[in-house]
């Protein structure tokens, strides 16, 4: 057993299904977002503000900003893990990584809280 | 004439290691990598290789010939040579004691960590422990690794976390025991394996089912892994 505590789950199983289902999440996103601009080609500005308002398209539009958050957290936690190491490149890859990890985490989270106050104030 | 490219590294002599080229006369004949090492030795007793069976059994001549990892005493040179070339160099990943040799202290820490034995503290019955044909059937596949660490040492994940990540050889025999009906540590097992480096380092890129010179496949015991994690942990 590893014990990690940076990773998003802390568990390899955890951060593992949530991988998976973000990646199902921002696919129906995207599938969503085409169809619907592919479907609409006069689009105006008004019809765009309507769609981005409703509470169901902001829940939705939140669920794939939070899974895109938790999918760039544990990938780009496994890409730091696996080339910011003492192995690799001696003993100041651990304060290295973990200013890193914590930029990386604080970077997604402040993403996160941005995208909050766009959606709800659309 | 076959070019024959050798990796050479002596820590006592050279400061950094070298390709060595020798000419080989195969005499047309399709003879395994092994047998052109063991006549180069021959002619230059100075080459250190390991080997042993020569028949692809103990497991000791893995080395990455011509950009692929394999067993030199299994692999003719119809299948290794390119271009009238051939390219021997040790097992990527692992650090290099001499030429061809490699330390696989690494390899077998790994191997220690995920208990490659069988764990049933029950009384032992008179003779044996019994097995349906069906049980023993699952173990196909699984106990037949001889630990030659080429799958190892193909897998980048390994090679950036060869302490954290058990590697695919480790993780075939940890679902050796796991599906094994007579071993009963099967949650405790399951329980070591459950961090982020254990087993999730795996992504699936198969360059372990690639080399694996017995034809066996890590990439879906590490499946059958994450099943029995996911059943037990939701």
């Amino acid at each position: 057993m590893v014990t990690t505590v940076t990773s998003l789950g802390r568990s390899g199983l955890s951060d593992w299904l949530i991988q998976r289902v973000s990646a199902y999440v921002m696919t129906a996103y995207l599938i969503f977002i085409v169809g619907y601009l592919m479907l609409t080609p006069e689009l105006s500005y008004s019809q765009w503000a309507a769609l981005n308002s409703s509470l169901p398209m902001r829940m939705f539009s939140l669920l794939t900003i939070l899974s895109i958050a938790a999918h760039a957290w544990i990938g780009l936690w496994c890409v730091l893990t696996d080339y910011i190491t003492v192995r690799l490149i001696g003993p100041k890859a651990t304060a290295l990584r973990i200013i890193f990890q914590l930029g990386m985490i604080a970077i997604t989270l402040l993403y996160v809280i941005w995208a909050i106050d766009i959606l709800w104030g659309i | 004439m076959l070019n024959v490219s050798i990796y050479r590294y002596n820590p006592e002599v050279d400061s950094e290691p070298y390709m060595q080229d020798f000419q080989f006369d195969t005499e047309g004949k399709d003879i395994m990598v092994l047998d052109v090492l063991e006549k180069l030795k021959i002619e230059d007793p100075t080459l250190v290789f390991r080997r042993s069976c020569r028949e692809g059994v103990c497991g000791s001549d893995g080395m990455n010939i011509s950009g692929k990892n394999g067993l030199a005493c299994v692999t003719p040179l119809s299948e290794a040579v390119k271009k009238n070339k051939l390219v021997i160099r040790p097992l990527p990943g692992l650090p290099v004691i001499r030429d061809l040799v490699i330390d696989m202290s690494q390899f077998y820490a790994q191997y220690e960590k995920i208990q490659p034995y069988m764990i049933n503290n029950s009384p032992a019955p008179a003779i044996e422990r019994l097995q349906s044909q069906e049980e023993r059937a699952k173990l196909d596949g699984l106990y037949e690794c001889i630990l030659c660490a080429c799958c190892s040492t193909a897998c980048p994940s390994f090679w950036w976390n060869p302490d954290k990540f058990i590697g695919p050889s480790g993780l075939l025999q940890a679902y050796r025991f796991l599906a094994d009906s007579r071993d009963t540590a099967t949650e405790a097992r399951l329980a070591n394996l459950d961090d982020p480096f254990s087993v999730f380092r795996c992504h699936g890129i198969m360059n372990c089912v690639q080399v694996c010179p017995k034809g066996l496949n890590p990439t879906k015991a590490i499946g059958h892994i994450r099943d029995m994690l996911i059943r037990t942990a939701t």
